[in-house]
């Protein structure tokens, strides 16, 4: 497939490099010479000097042969002004990235109106993200296939847990578990588990099952889970905005601190049930008083990671149970991650993960489609939704009699609303959508799980 | 600097080139020669030594511009180094430098040979080295790493160090692709002129051989007198030809897309701007030597598409010619073709760079706080771009003039050992006086041919991977 970036930001430099890695052919355009130069070095992958709403850096690109244009340079109108003049030279598709919240509530028009096939904003979605993460706290991340019905959740092992020193088979038949361990980080590694795999403290494991079952999960090894009750949030940016809605939603309590008395007074006549707080954050007298150490969860939204950071770490020590940290530099990610902090949201991250997602759909058009495609290890496990077809090759065998390759895990069958937790007998039959968890070899087709 | 890279490369490459001995084993076996074997030999070692270098997948596959020097550089070395094998083992040169001379000659396009006559000497050595030039003309490191198994990127290192000319640039977004179009044009017109060649009466054998050697615009004849006693549609034939081969291919690519416009840009028209020239002078001056205007214009042409495509046939033993045509000719030896081409020289764009640039310090001189960007077909050539032109030329005076106080101390003449430097650094092939088209370079010491060989590489590669290669800083750790 043919896609052409405009923008060689982060959320461009991520998605030219995954979008390059799966084959596709990637032509990127930016302003700058110096950020063209660099990516061009560095990927497969054809680098255009221009600016990409003009007519003639788009030909030059190849507008005309394009199956896919992506706008995210920093400017929201030059992105659209650039999906406008795309789709007036070919027939191609169209996703643009617009930040502020000013076209929030005009996504639907805009997508209607100018023909786009996607709109993203990166406040929004890392605000859905974080809802999601407090909705279920004790999990550190969470994502859902089969539009909601399947959990793939993730969690760290605790010190003295039942589980370490236990192998999968055992765990399996001790707790009569009904949901599937997917996949297992330890440090730097990453492992699908087959049955004789045992597990450590402080691993990071992923579960895959129905909410309900993986409630029960968690009781049996008895890894507590409270509900967030109520919230922190740090700074009163796009995302605060966003996330106090989605938080209303849902019930929560919510307390905003900020530093800035202006923002302060703008938020509040914004957002009427939210206590909002005129103070420095990182005042830990003001943190106490407030009784931001004793409210469920804490997240922090400011503009400086070092200062999120910092937040979350303090709110840890003092006995916050879940914090949710954003951080906008993902560069020193290894050092980060060693710092156990729960969650941390990258809103640029999540922008590229969610077009990269919409490309491999759109790619997928043989045998079986390509729903969903989520990064469970960023890097190293991913796992794909696919809907079953007719003729493919796997239906109508029980799954012990398939060759299916090595590190690749069919982690769950849905099948009308029935959710499988598949074991050797089941069957997979035409239909169905199955979730399947791979290690670094990318599957396109359902058929690839096979060993040749 | 990943060596296990760099060990894996040269064992695919070493997989090729026993592929591509496939065709003198057969030339040869058709002919029932006994240098068949040679090369059935050497095809078989190279094979085993590749198998065996390229058995275990490197670990880490990434390259980085140094290692894409160096690879490129140790690749043009290695194989000429199994190219020379058969020549030695058949009896066709007397010393493995010979051989060597020969080969790198034909890899690096040059077309200069040690022997005084070919016509004698094997069928199968004659069509490997006029193979030699085909495959050495468009370059066989791009198609390599283009097809290697391997996920890695960074292969633009390869293809920019490969490639002749001052800038690279990928005519679609993949590597693979675009190596893939290159080569395909490369392919139609070889078949082109083949087919054109074979109308006009020429036998299978011959044909082929011109058709490589002119596509790489090499030069190795199989002929003594070259194209002297070709007829005189067939020297129109390769006339044309080794022009067409002398420009960008990139050109080709956008002709085939209807980008007519943009095919013709200022590098192209300058050289056809040189060609039409020198044809004009030299016709004109040596009109006095021949029966006809049309005699005078076919040899003119001729030899000016020769030498200014770096090919290097010749159809009248320029050398006989008065001094001034004489002097056109070796200074088009530098000038050479366009970029992106499979001719040699400094290029044409590099010249057009450097006559801007020239320009522009006058300007600055006279207007000293004017700003002047310097522009090629109305865009604006980065500081990096005129820097590098800069650099090359100082590097190409730097070696042009070393090469020749070490040639010197051989037994020719000035003109002779100028043009020796000249044909070789610019893969031309033929020079004047004792290195004329008459001549070959067989009398020079085995120094001065190992200078020579040095300059062929260089000039092929374009100065930089070979200077890297020899250069003990690339090995120190960073």
């Amino acid at each position: 497939m043919k896609i052409i970036i405009v923008g060689c930001g982060r959320v461009g430099q991520t998605l030219a490099e995954q979008l390059n890695e799966e084959g596709n052919d990637v032509v990127v355009v930016d302003r700058s010479a110096v950020r063209v130069r660099e990516i061009a070095n560095k990927y497969d992958l054809l680098g255009i000097i221009g600016n990409g709403a003009t007519h003639t850096t788009l030909t030059e690109a190849g507008i005309d042969s394009a199956d896919l244009l992506i706008a995210v340079t920093g400017s929201d109108e030059l992105n659209l002004l650039c999906c406008i003049m795309a789709k007036r030279y070919s027939a191609c598709r169209t996703i643009a990235r617009l930040k502020s919240p000013e076209y929030a509530t005009e996504t639907e028009y805009l997508k209607q109106e100018l023909g786009l096939a996607m709109i993203i904003n990166p406040d929004y979605a890392a605000a859905k993200e974080i809802a999601r993460v407090l909705n279920f706290p004790s999990a550190i991340t969470i994502e859902t296939f089969a539009k909601g019905r399947v959990e793939l959740l993730k969690f760290r092992l605790p010190e003295g847990s039942a589980l370490a020193g236990m192998s999968v088979k055992d765990a399996v038949i001790r707790f009569k578990a009904s949901v599937l361990i997917c996949t297992v980080e330890r440090g730097e590694d990453a492992y699908i588990p087959n049955g004789d795999f045992i597990f450590a403290e402080r691993d990071i494991i992923s579960i895959i099952g129905p909410a309900k079952a993986a409630m029960e999960f968690f009781d049996k090894i008895d890894y507590k889970i409270q509900p967030v009750k109520d919230a922190a949030i740090i700074g009163t940016s796009d995302t605060a905005h966003y996330l106090c809605g989605e938080l209303e939603k849902s019930g929560i309590r919510i307390k905003i601190i900020e530093p800035d008395e202006k923002k302060c007074e703008e938020f509040a006549s914004r957002h009427d049930g939210v206590t909002v707080i005129f103070g420095d954050p990182t005042d830990e007298d003001l943190l106490k008083e407030e009784g931001v150490v004793s409210s469920d969860a804490l997240v922090a939204l400011s503009h400086i990671d070092e200062e999120n950071i910092m937040l979350s770490l303090f709110a840890k020590s003092a006995g916050v149970k879940k914090t949710v940290t954003k951080i906008n530099r993902i560069e020193y990610s290894k050092v980060i991650n060693s710092l156990e902090l729960d969650s941390i949201i990258n809103p640029k991250n999540i922008t590229a993960d969610m077009i990269g997602r919409y490309v491999r759909a759109m790619k997928n058009t043989t045998g079986s489609n390509m729903e969903t495609l989520y990064n469970i290890i960023k890097g190293k496990i991913e796992a794909a939704e696919f809907t079953v077809s007719d003729k493919s090759p796997i239906i109508n065998t029980p799954l012990f009699a398939l060759p299916i390759k090595k590190n690749v895990l069919i982690a769950a069958i849905l099948r009308g609303r029935q959710l499988i937790i598949p074991r050797g007998a089941d069957v997979i039959m035409p239909h169905d959508s199955v979730v399947i968890v791979t290690g670094e070899e990318k599957i396109y087709d359902l058929a690839d799980i096979l060993d040749d | 600097m990943n060596f296990s890279m760099i060990r894996y490369t040269l064992g695919w490459l070493l997989l090729f080139e026993s592929a591509f001995l496939a065709l003198p084993i057969i030339t040869g076996a058709i002919y029932g020669e006994g240098a068949a074997i040679s090369f059935l030999i050497t095809a078989v070692l190279s094979l085993a030594l590749g198998l065996l270098l390229s058995l275990r997948r490197p670990k880490a596959t990434e390259l980085y511009a140094k290692e894409g020097f160096v690879i490129v550089a140790m690749s043009w070395i290695v194989m000429s180094l199994v190219g020379a094998v058969p020549l030695v083992m058949c009896g066709a040169c007397g010393s493995f430098v010979d051989a060597l001379f020969e080969t790198v000659s034909g890899f690096t396009t040059t077309g200069a040979s040690i022997f005084s006559a070919v016509e004698h000497l094997p069928r199968s050595v004659l069509m490997w080295r006029s193979f030699t030039h085909w495959i050495g003309g468009m370059g066989v490191l791009v198609f390599i790493m283009a097809f290697l198994p391997l996920s890695g990127g960074h292969n633009m290192h390869i293809m920019r160090a490969e490639s002749p000319g001052p800038d690279v640039s990928k005519l679609v977004p993949k590597m693979k692709n675009t190596a893939l179009i290159l080569y395909a044009i490369y392919f139609a017109l070889t078949l082109i002129q083949l087919v054109a060649l074979l109308i006009s009466g020429m036998s299978l054998f011959d044909a082929l051989n011109t058709a490589f050697s002119t596509a790489g615009t090499g030069g190795f004849g199989f002929r003594n007198d070259s194209f002297a006693s070709a007829t005189t549609a067939q020297q129109v034939i390769v006339t044309v030809f080794m022009l067409i081969f002398s420009i960008n291919f990139n050109s080709y690519y956008l002709i085939l897309n209807r980008k007519i416009k943009d095919a013709l840009n200022s590098e192209i028209k300058v050289f056809l701007l040189i060609v039409v020239c020198a044809v004009t002078v030299i016709t004109v001056d040596t009109m006095a030597r021949y029966d006809s205007i049309g005699e005078a214009i076919n040899h003119a042409s001729f030899t000016v598409a020769s030498i200014i495509s770096t090919t290097g046939f010749s159809t009248e033993n320029f050398d006989l010619w008065p001094e001034l045509s004489r002097t056109v000719l070796v200074l088009i030896m530098f000038v050479g073709a366009c970029a992106g081409s499979t001719g040699g020289g400094i290029k044409v764009s590099r010249i057009l760079i450097l006559f801007k640039g020239m320009a522009r310090e006058l300007h600055t001189l006279l207007h000293p706080r004017q700003i002047k960007k310097i522009t090629v077909d109305r865009k604006p050539v980065s500081h990096e771009l005129i820097r590098s032109v800069n650099a090359y030329i100082g590097c190409y005076i730097l070696i042009f003039v070393a090469s020749l106080i070490v040639v010197s101390f051989d037994t020719g003449d000035l003109v002779t050992n100028f043009t020796a430097v000249t044909a070789t650094i610019n893969n031309i092939g033929p020079g004047l006086s004792a290195v004329g088209p008459s001549a070959n370079y067989a009398f020079f010491s085995p120094l001065s041919k190992l200078v020579l060989i040095f300059d062929m590489l260089a000039g092929r590669l374009e100065l930089f991977p070979m200077l890297i290669l020899f250069s003990p800083m690339t090995y120190k750790k960073s």
